[in-house]
Formats: structure tokens, sequence, C-alpha cells
């Protein structure tokens, strides 16, 4: 395939060749005014105390980086570990960093309805939140398979006075609410904010959205200093989307940590791991790998975390990979179901399931050789560090695990 | 580098508005409801006297399109339809049915396809214009370069949302006609009112001299007759897609019946919107 050659690499809001504005021309203007707003926004201190104090008093931030030590056991005794604990955020996950962002500039563009996409439903409650914080009307799309199996989210949504709307085609997951609200926003674009929940669509979200949740990885880096004054070996996150992991990141990535991203690989009913299996391709609105048939048609996914059910990645999640800055890879349902069920009984935390593929692979490489992660032996260390991104808690989750997992 | 020359669709929308023909273009998603049937409409577009018709290749993620234009490209991609024999499909029209033909389909199986491979099937074709929603001017000038090699022409969409400026700027490197989306929305969603409507239209037409075709949401005669008074020609999909989901020759019927009625009301228009 030889599509690189007709896209401009230092076209608008590019990572290597990667992201782009592929919306119709209805959007155009309004990712215009999109950007300009975040870039008024960015130089503004009255934006910056505004947000900082709602992250603060709102949500509970700074989020606590914690020591796991019954989980370091479990794991061999291979390396510290420790958690940011996202899921300690008000409502649960780390969504709410990037609503507050862009509920502030929906505010600023005089915007009087919010939509929204949501696939585990945290990123749907973050949005009806902050639409309730700040009293704007507020629409979620939602597959009509992830309303069922994430159902204490749907009633959360509903009783913050957002209106959930079922979708019933293609796979009816997240990819097809993403198209939904899509298509509402391009009939409402005069009254109408889309809150994109991760690093994914048109430019300025990949990187509008990196830059709200790049607290994570800021925070993340002054707590490990404090605590054991050096960087960590390694950052380990889950990767639907991308935004949980790209904010992690952000914190390390010019400092030598080794970085993993974690796919779902779902099962033998498929899987959700674009950057691992998938090929560069556009879907809602970037360049960036895809899962896709030979015909240029959209895999539907497949994984047992709602958050991670998607065929496409953030943009810059691609270029981190072409450049080898950061190891995707990805862990099974199974392998997930097992960490959560882990975290759970070792540590009193009940992750998401999503955070859960995060947890299953830091297990995963402490029981490897060292060779495969030379981070773990370098010459006068005494144990590696390891932060896992545990980006969102798992209460959501217990129709999917069943009551009883003894 | 020599200049390509004029593509086969300006050459085609430039002899229609100097013969003073406002076109009806029909919508049809490529092989919908299955391949006889579509046949069967291909033939009747053509004896309704329309010019040019626009196939669609269907798309398994179609943003820009409502419920109607999406069921039928789920329902052709479920049949095995591919953009390989979409292609097919358009050069059959232009040698079977002496049809123009505008591909309209989303950027992604085009870039699977490969940009210069898609092109190149493009001029085999003899595909005259091809219109891809979720390309805008500032990402096709590649795609746009390796059209127009081939005589075929990219065609940009105008929308209620766009402002003078940009209009000018989309316009400076648009061919063929330009796009006009008749109201915010996906299409087959209501339309603009008619005032606001020609209100909109005489706005682009004081910015561009090109050829405006006014689509989405367009379904009865009526309506395709007011939006001609001011665009030079009409373009009609959902309401055409949702009269012929049945297979067989009752679709083709209905599907020129309707179409004999909307031409007729396009041929009463009388002069130049110019
Ligand atoms: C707890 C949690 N983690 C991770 C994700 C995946 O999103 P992202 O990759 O953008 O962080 C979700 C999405 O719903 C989520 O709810």
């Amino acid at each position: 395939m030889n599509t690189n050659s007709i896209f401009s690499t230092d076209g608008t809001g590019r990572f290597g060749p990667y992201g782009g504005q592929f919306v119709p021309e209805t959007l155009m203007p309004c990712l215009q005014e999109l950007e300009r707003t975040w870039d008024a926004a960015r130089q503004d201190p009255a934006f910056k105390t505004e947000l900082a104090s709602l992250l603060a008093d709102y949500s509970g931030r700074p989020t606590p980086l914690y020591r796991a030590q019954r989980l370091e056991k479990h794991c061999g005794d291979a390396a510290r570990i420790y958690l940011k604990r996202e899921d300690l955020n008000h409502t649960g996950a780390h969504k709410i960093n990037n609503c507050l962002g862009q509920i502030l500039l929906a505010k600023r563009m005089g915007k009087s309805r919010i939509v929204a996409e949501t696939g585990a439903g945290q990123h749907g409650v973050a949005t009806a939140t902050v639409c309730a914080l700040v009293g704007l009307e507020c629409t979620v799309y939602m597959g009509e398979v992830d309303m069922k199996r994430q159902a204490p989210n749907v009633r959360r949504m509903h009783l913050m006075g957002a209106a959930v709307i079922p979708v019933t085609s293609g796979a009816r997951t997240l990819k097809d609410a993403s198209s939904e609200a899509i298509r509402d926003w391009v009939t409402h674009v005069a009254t109408t904010h889309y809150i994109i929940g991760s690093v994914v669509g048109p430019h300025p979200y990949p990187a509008m959205v990196r830059d709200f949740q790049a607290v994570i990885g800021t925070e993340a880096r002054q707590q490990i200093l404090a605590k054991e004054d050096r960087l960590p070996d390694a950052v380990i996150a889950c990767v639907g989307g991308g935004s949980n992991a790209i904010g992690i990141f952000s914190g390390f990535v010019a400092d030598e940590v080794a970085l993993y991203g974690v796919e779902a690989g779902g099962s033998q009913a498929g899987s959700s791991a674009a950057l691992s299996l998938g090929e560069p391709g556009v879907l809602h609105g970037s360049f960036s790998y895809l899962l896709q048939t030979q015909d240029g048609q959209v895999i539907p996914a497949h994984s047992v975390a709602a958050g991670l059910d998607y065929p496409g990645v953030g943009p810059e999640h691609s270029h981190l990979k072409d450049t080898g800055r950061v190891c995707y890879d990805s862990v099974n349902d199974d392998e997930a179901l097992t960490a959560f069920a882990d975290l759970s009984r070792l540590e009193g935390i009940i992750p998401a399931l999503e955070s859960s593929h995060a947890l299953a692979y830091c297990r995963r490489i402490l029981s490897q050789p060292t060779a495969v992660a030379p981070w773990r032996k370098k010459p006068g260390m005494k144990k590696p560090l390891v932060i896992v991104n545990l980006s969102g808690r798992g209460d959501k989750d217990m129709a999917q695990t069943g009551e009883d997992d003894s | 580098m020599s200049t390509p020359p004029l593509g086969r669709l300006t050459q085609l929308t430039a002899r229609l508005r100097s013969e003073g023909v406002k076109p009806l273009v029909p919508f049809l998603t490529a092989g919908y409801p299955d391949e006889d049937t579509f046949n069967g409409v291909l033939a009747a577009v053509a004896q309704a006297g329309c010019p040019l018709v626009e196939i669609g290749i269907p798309f398994s993620d179609p943003v820009a399109d409502g419920p109607v234009i999406q069921a039928s490209s789920q329902r052709v991609l479920q049949q095995g339809m591919t953009l390989a024999r979409t292609l097919e499909l358009a050069a059959a029209a232009e040698r079977d049915h002496g049809l123009g033909v505008v591909l309209m389909g989303y950027l992604n199986p085009v870039l699977k396809m490969g940009p210069a491979e898609f092109a190149a099937a493009c001029g085999q074709a003899r595909v005259d214009g091809v219109i891809i929603p979720d390309l805008p001017p500032e990402e096709a000038r590649g795609l746009r370069a390796l059209l127009a090699q081939q005589g075929t022409d990219l065609v940009d969409l105008v929308a209620p949302t766009t402002d003078p400026d940009r209009l000018r700027q989309n316009a400076a490197a648009a061919a063929g006609f330009l796009y006009l989306v008749s109201t915010n929305g996906v299409t087959g969603s209501g339309t603009n009112t008619a005032d606001n409507l020609s209100a909109y239209i005489k706005n682009v037409r004081q910015i561009t001299d090109l050829p405006l075709y006014v689509g989405f949401g367009i379904s009865t005669p009526e309506q395709a007759a007011q939006v001609a008074t001011n665009a030079d020609g009409v373009i009609v999909g959902s309401a055409l897609i949702k009269l012929i989901s049945r297979t067989g020759d009752t679709s083709v019927a209905a599907a020129a019946n309707f179409l004999g009625q909307m031409v007729q009301a396009l041929n009463s228009v009388k002069g130049s919107s110019r």
C-alpha cells in the first residue's frame, strides 16, 4: 500500500504520516473553531486556573501512586510495582480529566449541547457528569451490546440527566456509537460540541485530549521521583483509543523509560488490537492503524472490555509504534479476567476490565526471561521499578465477570 | 509537467450547461438491491434522460449517510460487493447505458486499493468524477492530482457551514461541479427551508462560476424544481434507494416512475440560472 505518498507529513495535526482531518466538509469549520478556542485557552492563565481547581476540588487530583506489594509477591518479587490510581478520580476513571477540559472549551465556544460516544460507559458517565456540572444538555450514544454489559453506567448517566441513545447499527459497540455521535454532530453542528473520549478522531482532538490527559504523566513522574528518587524502568498502560496510555506516557516519553501499550487481544471471536494486527487506514476522521479487510472495510472489534472494543487507535500511537518508542502488544480476554480477579483479591482494588489488560501484561513481562525486557537487568540495579496505569475501577464490570469468581 | 486536459466531468457539466439542461443525478448504491435490479434501474435512469449517475462505493462505516443509504451499503457488502466490482459496474454504466458516472465513496477502501491503482482504474472505467465525503480539500491534493492524470475530476463539497473565505479557497482547486450539501446533516435528512436554500445557493454563486449541484434530503419533484431555479443540477439518493429495496421488476418500475416525475419537474424549470 502506497498511501503515505498522498498525504503530506507536514499537513494539519500530523504525527509522522498519521492523524489529519478526514471529515465531511460540514465539520471542517467547526474543527477549526475548536482548534482556535483550544489554542487561546491553553495560553490563558484563567483557563488553566479554572481547570486545575476543578481537577483538584471536583475530581480529587492528584490521584495517588500506590505501591502494590502483594501484587509484587504474586509477580515473583521481580519488580517494585506502583499503580497510578486513576480509578480514584471522581466517576472512577481517567476520562474525567479530558471531559473537564473539553466542557470548559464548549462553554467558551458558546455551545448549548454536548454529544459523546461511549463504550464502557466511563466516558459517557464523565461527560454526563461535566454537563450536569455546568448545566448543558447531554446526549450519549452507546451501542446496544454495551448498554447491556455496562448497565450500571447507563443508570448513572440517566441519573445525571443525560439522554442515552442505543445504537443498533453494525456490531452495536463503540465503533458504531462513534459513527452515530458524528452524525448527530454534523446535524446539530451550530449548537453542539462533540466531546470525543479518547485521543482519536480528527485534529485537534488527538493532541488536545493528550494534553488534557498529560496530567496523569506529570503527576506520576513527580510522585515516583518523590518516593523512589528515580524514574521508573517501565510504564504500562492499556490502549483502547489510547488516552490513558498517552496521558501517562507523556511524563516519560523523553526519558529512558520503557513504555508498553497493551491492546485487547480478545478471544476466538476476534480482537481489538489495531496496532498489533491492523494496517494504516482512515476511520472517524484520522489516518491510523485500523483493523480492516482486504477491501478496506472495517472489521468489527472484539473484547471483553467494552472500553477497548474499538478497531482503530489514536494516530500518535501509530507513530510511536513505527518509531519504535513504545512497544505495543496484546493480552486476551482470559488473561485480563484473571488479572481482574487477582488484583481484587490481592490488593482490595477492583480494576476496570480495560485496566486489567495492563495488569495482565505486567505480570506476563515480569514472568518472562529478562532478555525479553532488558530494562529489568541494568547494571547495578536492585529491583526494577514499574508503573501500571490503573485507568479505572471495575464496579461497572460486575455483570460481565460474574458475582462469584472463586 | 504538462497540465492535464480538462476532466471528463468538467466537459460534461459544461456541455449540459450550454444546452440549458439541469440534470437530475440519481444516486445508486453499487449493486443494490441486487445486480440485476441495479442494472434495470440504470437502464431506467438512462431512459428518463439523466445524463449522469452517481454510484456509491459501499463502506462499513459511512458517517455522512443517514439510515437508508447505510442500510443499502450494509446489504451490498453482505452480498459481497467490493470496490473492484463497483468499478466494473461503473464501466458498464458508461458502456451499456451511455451514462456519465460519478463514484461516491469513503476514503478507506480507496487507500486500501492504493490511490494510484484506484485512479488508474477510474481512468480505465472512464469514471467522470469521484466524490469522497471524508476527504476535505486540505487533504485531497495527492488524490486529486492522480485522478486528474486519468481525466477524472475530484468533486468538492460545500456545506452551509463553509464560510466565504473557505469557499473561495476550496473552489480554486475544484472541478466538474461543486456538490452543495443542502443542509447540515447526513444523507436523507430533511432539507433546509426553500428560502434558506435559495439564499445559500445564491451566495455560493456569487463566489464561483462552477456548476452547482445540490443534494442531501431532496425527495419530491416540487423540491427538485424549487432547488433547480437556482442550482445547475439536483442529486437524489435516499428517496430513490427507499423505492427499490425489493429486488426485481417492481422496483425498476417504481424507480422509472419516480425518475420520470423528477426529470419532468426539472425540465419545467426554464432558463439559465447564471
Ligand atoms: C477504565 C478505562 N480504561 C481505558 C479505557 C480505554 O480508553 P483509552 O485507551 O482512551 O484510555 C476506557 C474506555 O472506556 C476505560 O473506561
